[in-house]
């Protein structure tokens, strides 16, 4: 889809960099946003520096991305936070964060993006979950939780949305090397591998496979759906 | 900024949004037009739509980025979205104290 537009929430590193990569060089003009700076340069790409729980930053560069690009086609809402521990030990603010990054930060760029998206009846949100939700892993309730609450948001949306002809989807990815997995013993990863179908980490072009079939214009039937990778279910 | 210039960009907004609509559907260009209600041409999608034209309208007019669906607007007894001319209003409280 050249020349469309798409933003990606925490497009720093991790996936989210990976992605601004991908889709620039594939032809898209990618908008990113993370809480600190980029050092990634390309003549398709412009970065935010906001925190996308922080509703009159958004709703600036949002107003900015309208006035230079009259269109917003893609969402990629990669941005989240994580935090192992066990529920009784998590502090609140711990909590909190993580509830205001993962739920509230996606739904307010949700809700921002579609402002863009309706002008031209299309578009397409894909969200991230996570496979914590259906293994319901212990020591991560806040964030598994909170992907929860990011899939009902997704099937809710997708609702709402439809006659806008905008898509939402998400994709939960099984672990992958990212900063999220930091921390996490190496034995754990191999007893989550082992729940998986396919026994092995994810890759980001798994990743971005997936959210090519989103993005596609023969996918305007498919809305409200969670893809977890790696046969899990 | 004053309350006619409010009114006068909300109904370039109510303008626009006709541009989309058939003939059957297409709003009156008067402040006391229904927004809502059973005499309203509008359903639920054509009023966020509406909605979301008239705060694109006001920040370009205006500069001021507002939300017209707030906490406030839900709560209030009388719907500021009741006719064009309460939205106006509206708009213009709110970018009074914005």
């Amino acid at each position: 889809m050249p020349d469309s537009v798409m933003l990606i929430t925490g497009a720093r590193k991790g996936i989210g960099r990976v992605l601004a990569e991908t889709y620039t060089e594939r032809g898209w003009r990618v908008i990113g946003c993370s809480r600190q700076t980029s050092d990634f340069s390309h003549a398709n790409y412009r970065h935010f520096v906001l925190d996308i729980s922080d509703q009159d930053a958004v709703r600036k560069m949002m107003t900015s991305i309208r006035k230079d690009e009259s269109r917003l086609d893609a969402l990629i809402n990669n941005a989240g936070i994580a935090s192992m521990n066990a529920a009784m030990l998590t502090p609140i603010d711990t909590m909190r964060r993580i509830i205001e990054t993962n739920v509230l930060g996606t739904f307010l760029l949700c809700q921002e993006a579609t402002r863009l998206m309706q002008k031209n009846r299309w578009g397409r949100i894909v969200n991230f979950t996570s496979v914590a939700v259906p293994f319901q892993l212990q020591g991560e309730a806040a964030y598994a939780s909170s992907k929860a609450a990011v899939e009902s948001l997704t099937r809710i949306l997708a609702r709402e949305l439809a006659d806008f002809g905008i898509t939402v989807n998400a994709i939960g990815p099984t672990p992958i090397q990212t900063d999220l997995l930091r921390g996490i013993p190496p034995e754990k990863i191999k007893q989550l591998l082992g729940r998986q179908s396919i026994h092995r980490m994810c890759e980001p072009r798994d990743i971005i496979n997936a959210i090519d079939f989103f993005l596609r214009p023969e996918s305007d039937f498919i809305t409200g759906q969670v893809i977890y990778l790696g046969g899990v279910s | 900024m004053n309350q006619e210039n409010v009114l006068a960009a909300v109904l370039e907004a109510v303008t626009e949004f006709n541009e989309q609509l058939d003939a059957d559907h297409k709003l009156e260009l008067d402040t006391e037009t229904r927004l809502l209600g059973r005499s309203s041409k509008l359903d639920s999608f054509g009023l966020v739509n509406l909605i979301i034209l008239v705060e694109e309208k006001l920040n370009d007019k205006f500069d001021r980025s507002i939300t017209l669906a707030d906490e406030r607007a839900m709560s209030q007894e009388h719907s500021p979205f009741r006719s064009v001319q309460s939205l106006s209003d509206y708009a213009y409280t709110l970018l009074s104290e914005n």
